[in-house]
């Protein structure tokens, strides 16, 4: 999988690409953390409109960098996910915790 | 039950193998002509089970994992996913929300998404000897075999 970032006025948006699972996901948090330890964002979206795939590990992935953005007295949420990660985000409820918004 | 179609499969307990093993499982499940969301469900499941038995049957050591899949009467497909590790001391316990032995980096949510994605989902466990997750799923038949 790949991350692309951007940041302007206080947000950081992560870009996740590919598949996302166990294998992919310890890289895919240190990658995060060390983005936000430079940034220091206000806000962090992560945005699922390119991830293809994404098992109960990006549901992990969710709840590491909502909790990170807590400690930083932030906000996360998700963007656009694509059709199978919602699912996952559905089954597992974590829409409860982290919220889901739909830019068209 | 009189299965129509079966692969077996067995490979080494590497993260690697993760996506292999639902790739796999896809490839097979696509003769019964499953849809979009059916197939990313089979995958879904398979991943889960999978690391299951990377991240917990064997936490220090490389061992074996074996995938069977039977297509069975009906477009039924069977998954069942076997290993030889730690096992599962309290099965009840494992399969709770959000219940995970396995640190930050994951979530709990394994055996919630396989029994979400799943029609049926059944896990066996003997400590010290293995653990199989065994499940089914009914695909809608569009098209006879």
């Amino acid at each position: 999988m790949t991350i692309n970032s951007a940041f302007s006025a206080g947000r950081l948006t992560l870009y996740l690409a590919g598949e996302l699972d166990h294998h992919e996901a310890r890289g895919a948090l240190g990658d995060i953390d060390e983005l936000i330890d430079e940034y220091l964002p206000r806000d962090c979206a992560l945005d699922m409109s390119g991830l293809s795939f994404m098992d109960s590990s990006g549901v992990a992935l969710i709840i590491r960098v909502s909790r990170r953005m807590k400690e930083l007295g932030g906000r996360a949420w998700i963007e656009n996910p694509a059709r199978q990660p919602q699912r996952v985000i559905d089954a597992s409820g974590i829409d409860r915790l982290v919220p889901v918004a739909v830019r068209k | 039950m009189h299965s129509e179609n079966y692969i077996k499969l067995e490979f080494l307990s590497k993260s690697s193998n993760e996506a292999f093993a639902r790739s796999a499982a896809a490839a097979f499940a696509a003769q019964l002509d499953p849809t979009l969301e059916e197939l990313g469900d089979i995958k879904t499941a398979v991943s889960e089970a999978v690391t299951n038995c990377i991240v917990h049957a064997y936490p220090e050591e490389l061992g074996r994992i074996a995938m069977r899949l039977r297509i069975l009467e009906g477009g039924i497909l069977e998954i069942s996913v076997r290993d030889w590790g730690r096992g599962i001391e309290n099965v009840e316990q494992a399969m709770k929300p959000l219940f995970t032995t396995g640190g930050e980096e994951r979530s709990g949510m394994g055996f919630t998404i396989m029994g979400s994605f799943m029609d049926k989902l059944r896990v066996r466990s003997t400590p010290g000897k293995g653990t199989t997750v065994l499940m089914q799923r009914g695909l809608r038949q569009r098209r006879r075999l």
